[in-house]
């Protein structure tokens, strides 16, 4: 009888070969490969579009250490995003007026975490322009942590510490450009 | 013992084992009717993109739908002839306008069949035509924004059947009518004189090469029989348009029994260059009529309707040598022309053949006059004189034929629920498969043109018991996809459509996609209810109406906050989507409007009307997720009593907390 099975189990082997024998003639790709998406939002070709805050940073030649840190701390794919989104971006001289190797330290692969907490700090999810920013104004921003704005004369400041110098719309919120990196409050 | 046991059970396990292996690998039913490979060939992997766009009409839905070939997945549905209020499509005030008619706002129709623009008799992408059957028209999609960019009412016609099938350059697309009908001044008659008093029209309707604008050029007066499907000619019979047409009895009642009389009815060939010559040359009539031309603009964003008032006629009497009948087996319905534009194949819904004429032939037999009498004066070609020869016994009731790149054609039988793919030059049968079940029209990508892609075939059908898990009495109609690029067909995949799918054509999506507009410009937009960005968002009383100039873009509207509307007032709600984004539309919607919402694309204006009928306050909010705060994109307008002296106030961002009724509010300016 054991004859028997082990014959009968090699005819059902049998018949599943025989039955999926043409599966494996294929291999050949039906689709267009043309375009494949990969990654984000921020991988999508579109030249029609106004640009979206990532891409205002990339082109503004002020911004090069934001962008780095931005792709370090892996937050194009977010602010590519549907939005909105309101962003306080440092320009590279603010970034210097910071203790020398404060940047490269934070562009360190262990120190991402600190990175994308600090890059965090800057971004708020809403559409937040200045003629609707008040005096004492407090934000929450992505981090989790807040930022409290004054109003004086006009002048924006964020933190006490940051003057906003310009604002530029983007197609998924807006970029107010900052003379000084925010820094988070320490944790209590 | 055991061994002999052993040798007695060995032969009767294999045949067993044989057995199984039969019914496990023969294909019982539509599940084993499909090879082992076929789900990897329809396989389009995440962010990969499908070979093919297929525009395929809707029915009765009335509106065309965008599939996905080889995967099946839907695209789009375009509204073309009925209101759509995913899209707000006949319930804005901009889009309205499309769906006037001759006979007033009409909110449905019927599309049949789709028309693909073609340059030398290839597609080039640029425009799809429907059209609508119940009150006749045809529609122009463009095909950069995938949208409805003008409809065309057909005067003196009924049941827009043979239509809108297009000439070799787009020149022009055709309307035959279905039904005969009264035409000219006598309308009210009795319908038992059909004989005296009902006529047919085949009309030609012009493309303008750029604009894609359409213009009635001419209408043909045709005996009073019914037109049904139609197609142009190419290469050396581009000049030439064939309608098959049937109740060559003429009919009037029971069409079932009394329109099948006859052994033969007929294709009408037209010479359409030489009704051109015959229109320029004033040999027409400009007939009193009445219809509707409506055009969209991509810049107001807005519909427009014209009544038109007048149509050419050309009468076959005063204009020899334009048409002529070919008799044809049994009330042809397909009537398709293969590549060359030689060969032009006839199906007879009730023969038992499938005839295939010769263009040459055809020519020579005009040349010779030979003829086999006439009908109603015009014509009729003698039937062995213009025959390539005829398919023998290739199925029960043929409908529709479309061809490969390989000579070979393919047609559809509805009665025995199959297609057949034979050879147009030695007629021969070289393979048939099921379908599931009860096909009509089919499709090849580019099976209509010069040059066909030989790779798919979709069979569209009218009948889907048991395919899918049942949805009740009515289940979804479904297409077929084949792969013919083989010897034989081999069905790959079934997958669900719209409405009912009547004619489709398939196009390479490197066509179309390159063209594919993503926004419409702020800069460009110039509907006169434009509110261009937040600073000019305002709320005024016009009379007894209240226009709202409002803008959307992530996460407000401007203005969010209105009152002083009063009851039996009138609210337009134009709304200004100021993204610049692609595919970042914004909705708006309003309580209690009974209207549709809005859909609003990047960069576009559109009016919603409101008669509010109660006093109150009512939220409006924006219903196409657009961003993280979508949910916070919403607003409040306040009704008040006819007699109430609330100022009419309008605001948006109020960071202080409400105190008092009217100090709380940023003016907009």
């Amino acid at each position: 009888m054991k004859k028997i099975f082990n014959i009968s189990f090699l005819a059902v082997i049998l018949i599943i070969a025989g039955c999926n024998n043409d599966k494996k003639t294929t291999g050949e790709s039906t689709t267009t490969d043309a375009i494949t998406p990969s990654g984000g939002q921020e991988a999508v070709k579109d030249d029609e579009s106004a640009k979206d805050v990532v891409k205002v940073a990339v082109g503004s030649k002020d911004h090069t250490t934001l962008v780095a840190a931005l792709k370090q701390a892996e937050l194009v794919t977010s602010l590519s995003n549907a939005g909105p989104f309101t962003v306080f971006a440092p320009t590279n001289a603010a970034f210097d007026k910071l203790p020398a190797g404060t940047v490269d330290g934070l562009m360190k692969d262990d120190k991402k975490a600190d990175l994308q907490n600090i890059l965090q700090y800057h971004v708020a999810v809403a559409g937040y322009k200045t003629e609707n920013m008040q005096d004492g104004q407090v934000i929450g921003m992505a981090n989790g942590d807040n930022i409290t704005l004054s109003v004086k004369d006009g002048k924006v400041m964020v933190n006490g510490t940051a003057t906003v110098v310009a604002s530029v719309p983007a197609s998924n919120g807006i970029i107010h450009i900052i003379d000084a990196v925010l820094l988070p409050p320490a944790k209590q | 013992m055991k061994l002999s046991t052993t040798k007695q059970l060995f032969p009767i396990l294999l045949a067993a084992f044989g057995f199984l292996l039969m019914q496990g690998c023969k294909p019982k039913g539509a599940q084993s009717a499909v090879s082992g490979d076929a789900a990897s060939k329809v396989y389009v992997a995440p962010g990969k993109y499908d070979e093919f766009y297929n525009f395929v009409s809707g029915g009765f839905s009335g509106q065309m739908s965008v599939y996905g070939i080889p995967s099946g997945r839907l695209l789009r549905v375009i509204p073309v002839f009925s209101v759509d209020p995913e899209k707000g499509y006949g319930y804005s005030e901009e889009s309205k306008p499309m769906l006037n008619t001759s006979n007033g706002f009409v909110p449905w129709d019927d599309l049949h069949h789709i028309a693909l623009s073609v340059t030398n008799s290839e597609h080039d992408g640029r425009w799809v035509f429907g059209n609508g059957n119940n009150t006749p028209r045809i529609a122009r999609i463009d095909l950069k924004t995938f949208r409805t960019a003008e409809i065309i009412e057909i005067p003196n016609s009924a049941g827009n059947h043979s239509s809108p099938f297009i000439t070799e350059n787009s020149e022009y697309v055709v309307a035959g009518t279905r039904f005969s009908v009264p035409i000219g001044d006598k309308q009210d008659v009795p319908i038992n004189t059909y004989k005296e008093n009902f006529k047919g029209t085949v009309s030609f309707i012009g493309v303008d090469k750029t604009s894609g604008k359409m213009n009635i050029a001419f209408q043909i007066l045709t005996p009073g029989i019914n037109f049904d499907l139609a197609r142009a000619g190419k290469g050396k019979s581009a000049g030439w348009f064939f309608f098959s047409c049937y109740n060559s009895e003429k009919a009037n009642t029971l069409l079932e029994v009394n329109a099948s009389q006859k052994d033969k009815d007929f294709i009408m060939c037209v010479n359409w260059k030489k009704a051109e010559e015959y229109a320029k040359a004033g040999k027409g009539v400009k007939k009193a009529v009445k219809y509707a031309h409506n055009t969209y603009d991509d810049k107001t964003h807005s519909a427009t309707s014209t009544m038109m008032n007048e149509v050419l006629v050309l009468d076959p009497k005063d204009c020899p040598d334009m048409i002529y009948f070919m008799p044809c087996p049994k009330s042809p319905h397909g009537c398709d022309t293969d590549p060359s534009g030689e060969f032009i194949v006839g199906s007879g819904k009730l023969a038992a053949t499938i005839p295939v004429f010769s263009f040459t032939k055809i020519q020579a037999a005009i040349a010779a006059k030979d003829y086999d009498g006439s009908f109603d004066g015009i014509p009729v070609l003698k039937y062995a004189s213009v025959l390539h020869g005829e398919v023998q016994k290739p199925g029960l009731g043929p409908l529709h034929t479309e061809f490969d790149d390989k000579g070979n054609a393919y047609t559809s039988f509805f009665v025995s629920s199959e297609v057949v793919k034979w050879n147009v030059q030695s007629l021969k049968v070289i393979d048939r498969v099921p379908t599931y079940y009860s096909v009509g029209h089919l499709s090849v990508p580019g099976g209509p043109t010069k040059k066909p892609h030989g790779k798919y075939m979709i069979a569209y059908n009218k009948i889907t018991k048991d395919r899918y898990l049942p949805t009740g009495p009515e289940l979804a109609q479904s297409a077929q996809l084949y792969d013919i690029s083989g010897e034989k067909m081999k069905l790959l995949l079934d997958f669900p459509t719209i409405g009912e799918p009547h004619y489709a054509e398939a196009i390479p999506a490197s066509l179309i996609m390159k063209n594919s507009q993503k926004i419409y410009k702020i800069e460009e937009n110039k509907n006169p209810y434009a509110a261009l960005g937040d600073k000019y968002a305002r709320v005024e009383r016009k009379g007894n109406e209240i226009h709202v100039y409002m803008t959307s873009i992530r996460s407000h509207f401007t203005p969010d906050n209105i009152e002083g509307v009063k009851l039996g007032e009138t609210v337009y709600f134009h709304v200004t989507n100021l993204e610049q984004d692609w595919d970042v539309p914004h909705g708006f919607a309003v309580k209690g409007a009974n209207n549709a919402e809005l859909l609003i694309m990047p960069g576009e204006t559109q009016t919603l009307k409101w008669v509010p009928e109660k006093v109150g306050v009512f939220p409006m909010y924006c219903t196409d997720f657009c961003s993280a705060l979508h949910q916070e994109m919403q607003g409040y307008i306040r009704v008040s009593p006819a007699g109430a002296n609330v100022p009419l106030t309008f605001s948006t961002g109020n960071p202080a907390p409400a105190s008092t009724e009217k100090k709380d509010t940023i003016k907009n300016k």
